[in-house]
């Protein structure tokens, strides 16, 4: 006995002092909600008035090794977020290893193939966005300059009894990317630089469907580009994806193809960029009866600037057609360097972005669908017809005027097409906004500094009638102490709106307190219904009067 | 029974001076193979800086982040000058923005090391919840300071703190 004891003592010691070693990592984030009724803007009080989200990350490496998971917890879910999350559970969790030849992971993983035009996997929390794959993925380097990828997984749909709930269909794929001038030592030294990639993805899901002959099994491929020479960025990619008939494209039979590139120009003080992107039958989901957001496969990024001032970018927001459009963006920055007569001392930046979206052209099949072909129209790459999407042009001016003080000018024109792109329901075809933002920043002393930002939206009539929810203005005061604390107080007035009784204020406070990585925020107020969208993907927020309490950590 | 109590007791002796041991090693870099500008691959847990160094993370569309680097770059010279601190800044862009990352950071005049980050996996890997996220760490890769937001002001605390390793 004891001796069987003196020998387990110290391996016990031995294995625990090994767990401890390696690195913790992590963050957490909770978001509580005490809603109110509020007729008029048409807020519901939830049934439990609390609602709370609440998400913790740990992720433990020890040399090779890795392991990682994600707790969520909707008790119940906060307001916008999918109606089917709930419960307390494991919503991520992977063991992996990796080394400079392989990296090899079970489990839960985020991926991405090129620009994500055939396969991305990835979170977004704030919108409740989360395709991940589960299943494996291995990921070789055989040399410099060469990546190989091989994925295989279930995407996550949903989170229900605090449980993952997967997509009906498996997903495969594989990508290789090669960059040249690592892999030959005669490029090595070249100021070409260029890097080269291909991918292939296939799903199946079985064909369950008793009058349709549906493909299980739907491939999608395509190969890219990225060449940088001197000042000069040129990247490109397409991918083509075979027959696909799903609710998205009304059961078609079409091929679907997808393309981007991005072209730009740079020096200092000067960036230009050009970008074209052209869509057409792309929506890849690996469950073919699902909609909204609902287990993509292959990311469609909308090609327009993200904005970041309130009325720009929740009121008006554009999400990428995946059934088709075509879309091309200029961007140019310029900064008048410092002791220039236009630059004064601290130099001026100018910045002034388009971007326009057009339906493909199609040619409609007249034998459509008493063919057999299943296919309703053709269409060309980068062949667009005259009917409008979305069109924004804006510019700005920054400039600092001195120590204490600096200030942005803005300026934006935004059309969206609300017959296709649906963002209003009192909206008539195209709305067509004017929106002045002006910015200002106040340094009063070292330390506490004042922001405002002053907003007006003017929606143009349509036929002599006001269009949507007509004009808007927006007012936004900041105070902040370096490095601790913020309080702001926002209030946004629907002052132009046809219908009398809504020309509603919508008054919010927030105060924050911030310690390292440690941050709390409250706030109280009315919040506008409207589009939440990062990176193009869109969330519906319902209006809501109330309080919330949010709360992150990062460790 | 006694066997258990004294391996229960191993394990927690092991452990806890584990985790003394782990914290006088604090908590390293997580190892993300990122590309820069270049194309070119970089291991985050090998950037191969002499000096401190400063990460943070930004995005084109987040107006906070883009104040602090701005204001940063007007100190930057000095800051190199005095501490050799080199800033590098991971732009969590994704493909729809990416694209305008090196525009805006050539029209800026930027002179930071840029990694793109489109996928979100060093930011995960660091525990960023939102940005700005600003990381100071040390010459031997520890993470000694983090601040996640940026008011005016900020720079001078992260600017300390910078100093501080620089007296050691």
């Amino acid at each position: 006995m004891k001796i069987k004891l003196f020998l387990l003592a110290p391996f016990v010691l031995g294995a625990s002092f090994l767990f401890a070693q390696g690195t913790i990592s992590g963050n957490a984030e909770s978001t509580f909600q005490y809603l109110n009724e509020d007729t008029v803007i048409g807020a519901n009080q939830p049934p439990s008035k609390g609602l709370i989200n609440s998400y913790m990350n740990v992720f433990y490496t020890n040399g090779n090794f890795k392991a990682g998971m994600r707790l969520e917890s909707y008790l119940p879910r906060i307001q916008g977020y999918p109606n089917r999350f709930d419960g307390t559970g494991l919503g991520m969790r992977y063991v992996g290893y990796e080394n400079d030849f392989v990296d090899v992971t079970l489990g839960s993983f985020y991926e991405q193939f090129g620009a994500g035009l055939s396969l991305r996997a990835y979170e977004d929390r704030a919108l409740g966005y989360d395709n991940l794959l589960d299943g494996a993925r291995i990921i070789v380097k055989p040399r410099k300059g060469i990546v190989l990828k091989g994925v295989y997984g279930y995407q996550r749909l949903s989170f229900q009894e605090g449980r993952i709930v997967h997509g009906a269909g498996i997903v495969r794929g594989t990508d290789a990317e090669f960059h040249l001038n690592e892999i030959f030592k005669k490029m090595e030294t070249s100021s070409l630089d260029l890097t080269l990639g291909a991918s292939f993805v296939s799903k199946y899901q079985k064909d369950d469907n008793s009058t349709l002959v549906l493909p299980e099994n739907v491939g999608s491929y395509g190969g890219r580009i990225k060449m940088l020479y001197k000042n000069i960025y040129f990247d490109g990619e397409y991918i083509q994806k075979e027959q696909d008939p799903s609710n998205d494209n009304g059961n078609i039979y079409n091929y679907g193809h997808a393309s981007v590139f991005n072209l730009s120009y740079t020096q200092k003080g000067l960036g230009i960029l050009i970008s074209g992107k052209s869509v057409d039958n792309m929506s890849y989901r690996s469950d073919r009866t699902k909609d909204l957001q609902d287990v993509f496969i292959n990311y469609l990024p909308a090609l327009n600037k993200t904005h970041t001032y309130n009325l720009v970018a929740t009121l008006y927001p554009y999400a990428t057609q995946p059934v088709g459009e075509v879309a091309f963006q200029a961007d140019v920055m310029y900064t008048f360097l410092r002791k220039t007569k236009l630059g004064g001392k601290y130099g001026t930046t100018i910045g002034f972005n388009y971007s326009t979206t057009y339906e493909p052209k199609k040619t409609y099949n007249s034998n459509y669908p008493s063919d057999s072909t299943g296919i309703a129209y053709k269409s060309t790459p980068f062949v667009m017809s005259d009917s409008l999407y979305w069109q924004d042009i804006n510019f700005n001016i920054s400039k600092k005027f001195n120590k204490k003080f600096s200030g942005i000018l803005s300026y934006y024109n935004i059309q969206i097409n609300n017959d296709v792109a649906k963002i209003s329901n009192d909206a008539q075809g195209v709305i067509n906004a004017h929106i002045g933002v002006v910015e200002m920043l106040f340094k009063l002393k070292p330390k506490h500094s004042i922001r405002t930002e002053i907003q007006g939206l003017f929606v143009q009539d349509k036929d002599g009638v006001i269009n949507d929810k007509g004009n808007w203005f927006t007012a936004l005061i900041e105070y902040t102490i370096s490095p601790n604390y913020f309080f702001s107080f926002m209030n946004q007035y629907n002052y132009g709106n046809p219908d009398k009784t809504k020309r509603v204020n919508y008054p919010i406070m927030t105060c924050g307190y911030i310690k390292g990585s440690t941050r709390f925020t409250v706030s109280y107020g009315r919040q506008r219904a409207g589009l939440f969208c990062v990176g193009g993907v869109c969330r519906f927020v319902p209006a809501n009067n109330g309080l919330t309490l949010s709360f992150t950590q990062s460790f | 029974m006694k066997l258990s109590i004294i391996t229960l007791f191993c394990f927690l002796v092991g452990f806890s001076f584990g985790q003394e041991e782990a914290e006088k090693n604090m908590k390293k870099l997580p190892s993300v193979v990122l590309k820069n500008l270049k194309g070119k691959s970089v291991n985050t847990s090998e950037m191969g800086f002499e000096g401190p160094v400063v990460i943070s993370f930004w995005a084109t569309w987040c107006s906070p982040c883009k104040k602090e680097l701005n204001t940063i770059h007007d100190l930057y010279p000095d800051w190199q000058d005095e501490t050799g601190v080199t800033l590098v800044a991971v732009s969590i862009d994704d493909e729809k923005t990416k694209a305008r990352v090196s525009p805006y950071a050539n029209a800026k005049a930027w002179d930071y090391e840029i990694l793109l980050d489109p996928n979100g996996d060093f930011k995960r890997a660091m525990g960023v919840n939102n940005v700005p996220h600003t990381f100071l760490i040390d010459s031997e890769g520890n993470i000694v300071y983090s601040h996640n937001n940026y008011a005016p002001g900020d720079e001078d605390e992260l600017y300390e703190h910078i100093l501080e390793l620089g007296s050691k």
